[in-house]
């Protein structure tokens, strides 16, 4: 059977996956239930859990100021535990829109949002997002005004950021769970905004 | 000169939002990163993923997907600090090829 040889290397490395995890099983490294355990810790990490920081944060100026101070205790605050990455939350205002990357591989607020969409990792917007921004947004379809000054922020891997984007206009009869609903994953990363009050 | 993971400013093409599924393998190197760099075991650091993922010479890097790479790393780091050897890793390798064909 013939075989292309990016599908010869996927068999490799998933391969060489199963035989270091069985090797180290052996060892006593580990067991197979921590791999499953980890597995599931992973899947249960998702955009809402940032979702719900946000919300909260614009519902509770105290917490907002806690979350700006200190984010990774604000994270474990709402019962997320953040490990010994240092997080960062950055505030949109009416004048300084933030965005995230990482021009050196693809450090990203996991323990918050999950693993990252498959382009925050692309060369394409590692390279770019930091010269061109205005235009890299607009590629996601969202367009800034030349009066709004973009913050690029290159993530290390002791250090992640995650974006508070601005509450959207019309949502003061919201409560926290509609608000959180609002907050995208993109919303959280800085290449869209927070819906409007309408789409929730 | 500055090395290929370094991509930061250079010219490069249109962003497509594209977005990936992970799969079961995939999330699995990710549990072999989570477990070896933990508190308990310390038998990763990010510095070592990272040095082992930023050493691959610019072609193997593009042409490798994301978790390939990290799969790599960390079977390196393991060599490197003699966790396993390669003679063992070899015939586990060989034995799952086996095992694979058979089914």
């Amino acid at each position: 059977m013939k075989q292309t040889d990016e599908a010869d290397s996927r068999g490799y490395y998933r391969r060489m996956q199963s035989a270091i995890e069985e090797l180290l099983i052996l060892k006593g490294v580990f067991s197979g239930a921590d791999v499953e355990r980890e597995v599931k810790a992973m899947d249960s990490r998702n955009p809402g859990r940032g979702a719900k920081m946000v919300a909260r944060a614009w519902v509770d100026p105290a917490y907002k100021a806690r979350a700006l101070h200190n984010g990774s205790a604000a994270a474990e605050e709402l019962g997320f535990a953040v490990g010994p990455l240092r997080l960062i939350v950055l505030e949109d205002t009416p004048r300084v829109h933030n965005v995230i990357v990482c021009t050196l591989c693809s450090c990203y607020p996991r323990m918050l949002l999950g693993l990252p969409p498959e382009w925050y990792k692309s060369s394409n917007y590692r390279s770019r997002v930091v010269r061109e921004p205005r235009t890299v947004l607009q590629e996601f379809g969202t367009r800034i005004p030349d009066d709004v000054e973009i913050r690029v922020h290159d993530s290390t891997a002791d250090m992640r950021y995650m974006v508070l984007p601005l509450r959207p206009a019309g949502t003061e009869g919201l409560d926290e769970e509609q608000l959180a609903g609002l907050v995208t994953r993109d919303s959280l990363i800085g290449v869209a905004m927070a819906k409007a009050a309408a789409q929730a | 000169m500055r090395s290929h993971h370094d991509m930061g400013g250079r010219p490069a093409g249109k962003c497509e939002p594209s977005e990936h599924e992970y799969e079961l393998w995939e999330k699995r190197v990710d549990a072999l990163m989570m477990l070896l760099s933990d508190k308990e075991r310390q038998l990763l650091k990010v510095d070592e993923l990272r040095r082992n993922i930023e050493s691959l010479g610019a072609d193997a890097y593009d042409r490798m997907g994301y978790y390939e790479r990290w799969m790599h790393s960390i079977c390196q780091t393991l060599i490197q600090r003699g966790v396993i050897s390669i003679d063992e890793l070899g015939r586990k390798m060989a034995e799952l090829e086996a095992r694979d064909g058979r089914a």
